[in-house]
C-alpha cells in the first residue's frame, strides 16, 4: 500500500490537506436547519403556555368573590312601613331592600345616610344582587322583619375588582369607577375583617346577569350538559351502526363510495355551516323552539357523527380477522360475530373516539350562535326544550361585555371549560391505556 | 296522554313481548332449545320488534302530520275578510289563536265562561296565567282557539289508541307466527341490517340537508338580489332591516368579504405553515423518542383548545399587545405616539388563527413525512449527504404532494374558522391591503346577519345562506382536491 501511494502523494504535494468540499458550510447549514426546527417547535409550545397563562392569570380570581359581612337590620320602617304584609303579599316582594342593605353598611362605616353623595357611594359598594338575596330571606321567613341578622352581602363588581387589585388606584378618581372614599371604606372594612374574599360558588350556579358579580355559568352548564347527553345518546349508536355497516357489510359499490366520500367531506365542513343547517331545518322547517338545547344537541350530533364514524371504523379495522374467522367457524352468524365478538373488542377505541368527539362538541360555539343560543337566560332550563345557553356561548357573550370585571368572569368560565375538556381527554387517554390491545 | 308516557307504555309492551315470545318458543319444544331454529332470545326479539317498531313509526308520523292538518283546517275556518289578508297576517292570526288555545288550557271552565264573551277580559285573564297576547283577541279567534283545542284533544286521544293498538296487534301477530322451525334469527338480523343501513345513510341525509336548505334559502335571496350583484358586487352594506320596516334595500357584495377571508387565511398560513412544517420535520427526523413523546401531545393540545378561547386570547391579549407595541415603535421612530396597528386587525386575527392551525399542519405533515420509505433516506445518507440535505433534497420532494394536500385541508379550516375572526378581525367590510387594519370575513357576516331579531324573509337574513353555500362550496372544493392529491400520492409507495 505504502509503496503504491507514496509516489502519488509525493506528486500531489502542492495540494496539501483535504480537498475543500465545503463541509464546514454544510455542517453549519445542518445546524441552522436543526435550530429552525427547535425554534418552530418551541414557538408553538411557548404560545400554548402564553395562552394558558394569560387565561389562568386573568381568570383564577373569578373563583373568589369579595363579600361584605355585616349586621343587617330588617327595619319594619323600610320594608313594610304601613304594616300591610298580611293583606298584600306583593309588599314583601317589592319592598326597598337595597335601602336596607345600604343603611346597614352605612351604619358600619359610620356614614350619614342623609348625605346624598355619601349614601350613593355606600349604595354603590353593594351588588344589585342584594335586592334578591334579602328579598328571598324575608319572603322565606317574614319573622325576620324587625330583627338584626348578620348577612354576607355581595360587594359590587367595581369594589370586587378594586379589592383584587385589578383597578389602578393611582389614576385620579374621576377616571376610575371607585372613588377615594369607597377605597378608604373598603380598606377600613378589610382591616376590620368584615370585607374579604370568599370562595365564589356563585360562578358555578348563577344564571346570566348584567352584573358581573352575580353572573355565573349555571344555566350554561345545564344547557351544555343536556346537549352532551343528546349528542351521546344519538351520535354514539348512529355512528357505531353506520361504521359497522360500512366496515363489515357494505358491498363495494357506488352507493358505499358515495357514503364514504360524504363522511370524509362532512368531517371537514366548517361548523358554522351546521349552524345554518340547524336554523333552516330544525328551527324553521320543523318548528322546534329557538335557543333550545335540544336543537343545539341535534346540530352538534350531526357535527360529531363523522368524527365518531371515522374513529369507530379505525377501531373495527384494528380487530384482527382471526377473531371473525374463529367465530364464524364455530357457527355464529355474521351479525353474532360482529355484535358478540368484534364490537366488544373494538369498544375501547370507539369510546375514546366518542369522548374526543364530545370534547370537540363541548367547545363548539359558532353553530350555537346561529340557532339562537345567544340568549340572556337567567332561569334554569328544566327540559331540553327550554331556552338555555351553552358554556362556550356564555364565554362569547361575556367576552363582548365592556366591563373590566367581565374579563375576569370570562377567563373563569374558560378555565371551567378547559377543566371539563382536560377531564374528558384524560378519561379518553386512561381508557386507551387501560383497555387498548395490541394484536 | 303525553308522548313520553306513550313511548314508555310501548316500551313496556315490547319488553313483555320479548319475555312472552321467548317463553312461548321454549314451551313449544318442551324446554329443549336445540329443537328450535334460533336461540329463544331471537323469538322474543322478533315479537318485541313487531310490537315496538310499527307503533313508534306511527307515533312519529302522527306527531309530524297532525299539526299540519289541524292548522290547515283551522285556517280554512277563518272568516272571509281574514282569508283575504296576506299570508303573513294570517300567520300572525294563527299564532295568536294558538297562544289563546294554550292559555285557555290553563284556565278553569268557570273562568272561560266568565271571560269568554269579552276579549279584553280574556287577554287580562290569560296574561295573569303567564300567556301574554300581542293584541286584543277578536271573537272569531276565541272560537277558533276552542276548535283548535278540541281538535288537538281528539287527535291526541286517537293517536294514543291507534299507537297502543298497533303495538299490541303487532306483538300478537308476531307471537302467533312462532313455531319451532320459524327462522326468527334471520328475521331479526334483517331488521338490524336495515337499521344499520338507515344509520349510515344519515351521513348522506346531512349533506343533502345542508345543500338543499342552503340552496332554497339562497334562491329566495337571489329573488331579492340578482346573483351577479351578490357574487361580483364590491360593496357590502346590507342596511339594517328591523322587522316590518322592509323597503330599504342594501348592497350585498361578496367580494370584500371574500377578500377579507382569503387575506386573513393567507396571514394565518404565513405563520402556521413554516412553524408547523419545521416542527413536523424536527419531530419526524431529529427529535429523540422522549422529546417527541412530550412535544407532540403538547402541540396537539393546541388543536384541542376551543376556538372561542383563541378568540378571547386575541381580543384581550394579542390585539392590545400589538396595538401598544406599534404605539411604542412609532413613538421611538417618529416621536409620534400613535398606534398604526388596530387592536382588531387582519394581523391579530391571522396571527392567532395561525397558532391554532400549527397542530393541523404539523400532525398532518408529520404523518406524511414518516410515511416516506426508509430506503430513500438511507440511500441519500449513504451517499454522504447531511441530514438536512437529505430532508431538503429527498424527503420533502417525495412528501410534497402529501404536504400540499395537508396544507389545502388546513386552508379550508382557515376559511371556515369563525370564532377567532368574530372576536378579533372586526366587522368593517372593506377592500384594502393594510394588514394592520380590520377587515371582515364571510363567517363573521353570517354570524352578524343571523344574530338578533331579524325578519326571516328579509334579504338581510337570507344573505347568510348565500354566504353559507359559498363557504360550503369553497371548503368542499379544497377538501376534495386535497383528498385527491393525498390518495394519488399514497399509491406511489404501496
Amino acid at each position: 500500500m505504502t509503496d503504491l501511494t507514496s509516489p502519488i502523494a509525493g506528486i500531489s504535494k502542492p495540494k496539501a490537506g483535504r480537498r475543500d468540499i465545503g463541509i464546514k458550510g454544510r455542517y453549519a447549514a445542518e445546524r441552522r436547519f436543526r435550530a429552525y426546527g427547535i425554534a418552530a417547535l418551541s414557538f408553538g409550545i411557548i404560545f400554548l403556555m402564553m395562552l394558558l397563562w394569560s387565561v389562568f392569570s386573568k381568570g383564577y380570581t373569578a373563583f373568589q368573590q369579595t363579600m361584605i359581612t355585616i349586621p343587617v337590620e330588617f327595619s319594619q320602617q323600610v320594608i313594610d312601613p304601613q304594616n300591610e304584609r298580611n293583606t298584600n303579599p306583593q309588599k314583601l316582594m317589592t319592598a326597598n331592600y337595597p335601602i336596607v342593605a345600604r343603611n346597614a353598611l352605612a351604619k358600619v362605616l359610620g356614614a350619614d345616610v342623609n348625605d346624598r353623595v355619601a349614601a350613593r357611594s355606600v349604595g354603590q359598594m353593594l351588588s344589585d344582587g342584594v335586592r334578591a338575596q334579602l328579598r328571598d330571606m324575608v319572603v322565606a321567613n317574614p319573622a325576620l322583619i324587625g330583627t338584626t341578622q348578620t348577612v354576607s352581602l355581595l360587594a359590587s363588581g367595581d369594589i370586587d375588582s378594586a379589592f383584587k387589585g385589578q383597578i389602578d388606584l393611582k389614576v385620579s378618581q374621576e377616571n376610575r369607577k371607585v372613588n377615594d372614599q369607597q377605597v378608604k371604606w373598603m380598606n377600613q372594612m378589610a382591616e376590620a375583617g368584615t370585607l374579604g374574599k370568599h370562595f365564589n360558588g356563585g360562578i358555578f350556579v348563577n344564571g346570566a346577569s348584567s352584573r358581573p358579580e352575580a353572573a355565573g355559568v349555571g344555566v350554561a352548564l345545564i344547557g351544555s350538559f343536556y346537549m352532551m347527553l343528546i349528542v351521546l345518546a344519538l351520535a354514539l349508536p348512529i355512528g357505531v351502526a353506520a361504521s359497522i355497516y360500512l366496515e363489515e357489510f357494505a358491498p363495494k359499490n357506488k352507493f358505499t363510495d358515495l357514503i364514504e366520500v360524504n363522511i370524509n367531506n362532512l368531517a371537514a365542513v366548517p361548523s358554522i355551516v351546521y349552524g345554518l343547517l340547524g336554523l333552516a331545518v330544525f328551527v324553521n322547517f320543523m318548528g322546534l323552539p329557538r335557543s333550545a338545547s335540544m336543537v343545539g344537541g341535534f346540530v352538534l350530533t350531526l357535527m360529531t357523527l363523522p368524527t365518531i364514524i371515522i374513529a369507530t371504523r379505525a377501531a373495527l379495522k384494528a380487530v384482527p380477522p382471526s377473531i371473525r374467522a374463529a367465530a364464524l367457524g364455530l357457527g355464529a352468524s355474521k351479525m353474532q360475530t360482529i355484535f358478540h365478538h368484534v364490537l366488544p373488542l373494538a369498544m375501547p377505541g370507539i369510546l375514546t373516539g366518542t369522548i374526543i368527539g364530545l370534547a370537540h362538541a363541548l367547545g363548539e360555539t359558532a353553530p350555537l350562535l346561529l340557532i339562537g343560543m345567544v340568549a340572556f337566560v337567567a332561569n334554569y332550563p328544566t327540559t331540553p326544550l327550554d331556552p338555555s345557553t351553552a358554556l362556550p356561548v356564555q364565554i362569547y357573550m361575556w367576552a363582548n361585555e365592556a366591563e373590566r370585571a367581565f374579563v375576569e368572569r370570562t377567563s373563569g368560565a374558560i378555565i371551567i371549560l378547559l377543566l371539563f375538556l382536560i377531564l374528558m381527554n384524560v378519561g379518553a387517554i386512561l381508557l386507551r391505556r387501560r383497555f387498548e390491545r395490541r394484536w | 296522554m303525553s308522548t313520553s308516557l306513550i313511548l314508555l307504555i310501548v316500551a313496556i309492551i315490547g319488553i313483555a313481548g320479548y319475555v312472552a315470545g321467548g317463553r312461548h318458543a321454549m314451551a313449544l319444544v318442551g324446554g329443549l332449545s336445540s329443537k328450535l331454529h334460533s336461540r329463544p332470545g331471537y323469538y322474543g326479539s322478533f315479537v318485541a320488534v313487531w310490537a315496538v317498531v310499527p307503533a313508534v313509526l306511527i307515533l312519529f308520523m302522527w306527531l309530524v302530520a297532525s299539526p299540519f292538518y289541524i292548522s290547515s283546517s283551522v285556517r280554512s275556518a277563518f272568516p272571509d275578510d281574514v282569508k283575504a289578508q296576506s299570508q303573513a297576517e294570517q300567520g300572525l292570526a294563527y299564532g295568536m289563536i294558538s297562544s289563546i288555545a294554550r292559555g285557555m288550557n290553563a284556565l278553569t271552565n268557570e273562568e272561560i265562561e266568565r271571560v269568554g264573551a269579552n276579549p279584553v277580559d280574556l287577554r287580562a285573564a290569560l296574561g295573569a296565567k303567564g300567556v301574554p297576547l300581542a293584541g286584543d283577541p277578536k271573537p272569531y279567534m276565541v272560537k277558533a282557539a276552542g276548535d283548535l283545542n278540541i281538535m288537538t284533544d281528539i287527535s291526541r286521544i286517537t293517536m294514543t289508541i291507534v299507537v297502543l293498538v298497533a303495538a299490541v296487534a303487532g306483538g300478537l301477530l308476531a307471537y302467533r307466527q312462532i313455531e319451532p322451525r320459524f327462522r326468527a334469527r334471520n328475521r331479526v338480523e334483517k331488521v338490524i341490517l336495515v337499521s344499520l343501513v338507515v344509520a349510515s345513510s344519515i351521513a348522506i341525509l346531512t349533506t343533502v340537508g345542508i345543500v338543499l336548505s342552503m340552496l332554497t334559502e339562497a334562491t329566495h335571496f337571489f329573488t331579492h338580489v340578482p346573483a351577479w350583484e351578490f357574487f361580483f358586487g364590491t360593496v357590502w352594506d346590507p342596511r339594517f332591516a328591523a322587522a316590518g320596516s322592509g323597503g330599504s334595500e342594501g348592497q350585498f357584495g361578496l367580494i370584500p368579504l371574500l377578500l377579507g377571508t382569503l387575506y386573513i387565511g393567507f396571514v394565518a398560513m404565513l405563520f402556521a405553515v413554516p412553524i408547523g412544517l419545521f416542527s413536523a420535520i424536527y419531530m419526524a427526523e431529529y427529535a429523540s423518542p422522549k422529546v417527541r413523546s412530550i412535544a407532540k401531545p403538547l402541540l396537539e393540545v393546541l388543536a384541542g383548545i376551543p376556538t372561542i378561547v383563541y378568540g378571547f386570547f386575541a381580543l384581550t391579549t394579542v390585539g392590545p399587545f400589538l396595538r401598544d407595541l406599534s404605539l411604542q415603535l412609532n413613538g421611538l421612530v417618529t416621536g409620534d405616539y400613535s398606534n398604526f396597528i388596530q387592536a382588531q386587525s387582519v394581523l391579530t386575527a391571522g396571527f392567532v388563527m395561525g397558532i391554532m392551525l400549527i397542530p393541523y399542519v404539523s400532525s398532518l405533515s408529520d404523518d406524511i413525512i414518516t410515511a416516506v420509505p426508509r430506503a430513500l433516506r438511507d440511500g441519500s445518507l449513504g451517499l454522504g449527504a447531511t441530514r438536512s440535505e437529505t430532508i431538503k433534497k429527498v424527503v420533502l420532494p417525495a412528501a410534497l404532494p402529501g404536504i400540499v394536500g395537508a396544507l389545502l385541508m388546513t386552508a379550508s379550516r382557515a376559511v371556515g374558522e369563525t370564532m377567532i375572526v368574530v372576536l378579533a378581525a372586526g366587522v368593517a367590510a372593506r377592500m384594502q391591503l393594510n394588514p394592520f387594519e380590520p377587515m371582515t370575513t364571510v363567517t363573521v357576516k353570517i354570524v352578524n346577519q343571523l344574530t338578533g331579531d331579524l325578519e326571516f324573509t328579509s334579504p338581510q337574513t337570507l344573505v347568510a345562506f348565500a354566504l353559507g353555500i359559498t363557504l360550503f362550496v369553497i371548503t368542499l372544493c379544497l377538501n376534495i382536491y386535497a383528498l385527491y392529491i393525498v390518495r394519488k400520492y399514497r399509491e406511489q409507495y404501496e
